[in-house]
């Protein structure tokens, strides 16, 4: 009798097991198949970029029958007398110069938001989660007329000048509801210590607010490195282009065969961003999970 | 604007949803509140200097002259000219222009629904507890970081040539051969295709809300006798709401605005036959290559009505399908 139930609760955990093993195996065929299909065109893309050149547009296979590094030495050979590495400074100028002008403007903007009680405050965290929603392609031809106006075409200050004065309202939305998540006992205690708004901002919670920060600069980093728009409308010397407008042109001057080429240039473009994909891609997906913010 | 839905399904995923409200500001704790004083305010305003500054002379000032602008002829060199509504009659018998918001509008209308359906159903398909699921979902996300740089519009435009890649493919399968690049009927399926890749930034965020979904609830509906599908639709997309409210305002509105992997793929051109000129394409061509900015300023109001319409609409019937239940949060 005893033995007799064992069995049967044996058999009941066998079937459990394998119904569970199963379950497993059909779950992590469908996520690779997925995964084929997603990773695809990038893999595609850096494989192509060592093939030679007539061995790229229609070749399904990924691997190289042939290794050449030809591609990148014409993509790091530049174009019309400009340097690659002269856009890749653009670009990192742009980049950096963005990642600092957000932190410092939405840092404090959000304080303002998240911690100073004053009149209107609540009106203007409306007008700035509206401006989130609102297509920017609107001001973009009044901004240019003031930009060129000041004789600032051709110049960095149009796409800089508005990350220091906060126009991205995601980077400020996503600090003010961090700081929401810090207690204000530490602004009392600071108060009490004798801080004004200036000392608790900056000793009590700009320190504290390190995760958001570092979320904040990844993405500014990311989108000002693969901004396009931006650079069209106000960068029309070689010298000046960043990146994706070299890329551009390198489109349009070299032939259609020259696919190698262009593979290794949007190669070498994508680096910067796959590194920090790599490195840092908990505080990225975990950024977008918390904050809702896009990538 | 009702910023408060905004603000819920942004914060999907982080618990600390409740009682917060969006217009009304961080005025919790009434009794650690400082009382108010002018040196609050001063300092409030100092302190938002950032943002005043930029909205006013970078968004808000912008908008009211792209409004007047609207209303004249104006090619940058030249004072702007009024004259009166003819830019907006002149816009609907703009053929190029009717073509553009239907481009834009089949984008949006098949493009989204798509997208969010991919990201919905893998999702779905990650929530359930397998090892190896945070490195999937990173894999995943890694296309919408890139999808939108000018390098993944070159690759795009190299694997759907004439012989490329997807020809050879689809010849595999026994399709007709022929690039889509150049063929005006297939660039909408190859531009909603790239969207569709991008689907990694809708998903973790539908992951981030299925976590929240109190696993009683569901083996609740169980023990009622209702299988995975009724479950499904009666208990996790109801759940659910809030976060795929979210998702389809944000990836409407960003559909509006693609430009610049059109702009890549046709070469500038927004061909064949106009194909892949979308809204903002247009925008671009008509302000900054033939200088009509009182043109283009036109079609931005128009864009912007639009946008607004269609955001007023998906919040107006939210009512009905979005449910926030205070408690599980």
């Amino acid at each position: 009798m005893t033995t007799a139930m064992t069995a049967v609760s044996a058999t009941a955990s066998t079937v459990a097991t394998r119904q569970k093993r199963t379950r497993s195996v059909v779950f992590h065929v469908l996520v690779i198949a997925i995964a084929v299909v997603i990773l695809y065109p990038g893999v595609w893309m850096v494989m192509s970029s060592f093939k030679p050149n007539g061995d790229i547009v229609g070749n399904v296979n990924l691997w190289p029958e042939t290794w050449t590094l030809d591609n990148y030495a014409s993509a790091l050979g530049g174009i019309g007398g400009v340097s690659f590495w002269t856009f890749a400074l653009n670009s990192l100028i742009l980049a950096v110069g963005s990642v600092v002008g957000i932190i410092a403007s939405a840092t404090v903007s959000a304080y303002a938001f998240a911690r100073i009680s004053f009149p209107g405050r609540g009106v203007y965290f409306a007008v700035m989660i509206g401006t989130m929603l609102l297509p920017f392609h609107v001001v973009i031809i009044p901004q240019y007329i003031l930009f060129n106006s000041m004789g600032m075409v051709n110049t960095f200050l149009p796409l800089l000048a508005p990350k220091f004065l906060a126009t991205e309202a995601f980077f400020v939305f996503l600090m003010v509801q961090f700081l929401r998540g810090l207690p204000r006992e530490l602004d009392e205690a600071a108060r009490i210590d004798g801080c004004g708004h200036w000392g608790i901002f900056r000793l009590v919670l700009l320190p504290l607010m390190r995760p958001a920060v570092i979320t904040s600069a990844i993405f500014a980093f990311i989108w000002s490195w693969n901004d396009f728009l931006g650079p069209l409308l106000y960068l029309k010397r070689p010298d000046t282009y960043p990146l994706p407008i070299a890329l551009r042109l390198f489109v349009d001057q070299t032939s259609v065969s020259d696919y190698g080429a262009q593979m290794a240039m949007a190669v070498l473009a994508l680096v910067p961003v796959l590194l920090f994909f790599v490195v840092f891609q908990r505080y990225l997906v975990d950024g977008v999970a918390t904050q809702g913010l896009k990538g | 604007m009702s910023a408060t839905t905004t603000e819920r399904g942004r914060q999907a995923g982080r618990g600390s949803a409740r009682g917060a409200t969006a217009s009304s500001a961080p005025a919790r704790g009434g009794a650690t509140k400082p009382p108010r004083s002018r040196a609050d305010t001063r300092a409030g305003y100092a302190f938002l200097s950032p943002w005043l500054l930029g909205f006013v002379l970078l968004t808000a000032g912008p908008m009211l002259m792209s409004l007047y602008l609207a209303f004249t002829d104006y090619n940058l060199f030249r004072a702007p000219e009024f004259v009166g509504i003819d830019n907006f009659t002149a816009l609907f018998a703009d053929p190029r222009f009717l073509k553009s918001a239907q481009v834009t509008a089949i984008y949006v209308l098949v493009g989204v629904p798509v997208k969010l359906a991919a990201a919905l159903a893998v999702a779905a398909l990650l929530n359930a507890k397998h090892r190896g699921q945070g490195a999937y979902r990173s894999m995943f996300y890694a296309p919408s970081l890139i999808g939108a740089s000018v390098s993944v519009a070159i690759v795009w435009r190299a694997m759907f040539i004439d012989d490329g890649v997807a020809d050879q493919i689809q010849q595999l399968f026994g399709f007709p051969a022929g690039g889509w690049v150049g063929d005006p009927s297939m660039t909408m399926p190859m531009m909603i295709l790239l969207a569709v890749w991008q689907f990694g930034a809708p998903m973790v965020i539908f992951l981030a809300g299925l976590k929240q979904i109190p696993a009683e609830l569901l083996e609740a509906a169980a023990v009622d006798g209702a299988g995975p599908i009724r479950r499904f639709l009666s208990v996790t997309l109801p759940m659910l709401s809030p976060v795929l409210f979210f998702n389809l305002l944000l990836e409407t509105i960003g559909a509006f605005q693609v430009f610049s992997s059109a702009f890549i793929i046709s070469g500038g051109t927004g061909g064949p036959a106009d194909s892949t000129l979308f809204y903002t394409f247009y925008l671009y061509l008509k302000g900054f290559t033939e200088f009509r900015m009182g043109y283009a300023s036109a079609m931005a109001w128009v864009l912007v009505l639009v946008v607004g319409i269609i955001t007023a609409i998906l919040f107006r019937t939210s009512r009905a399908w979005v449910h926030y239940t205070g408690d599980v949060r």
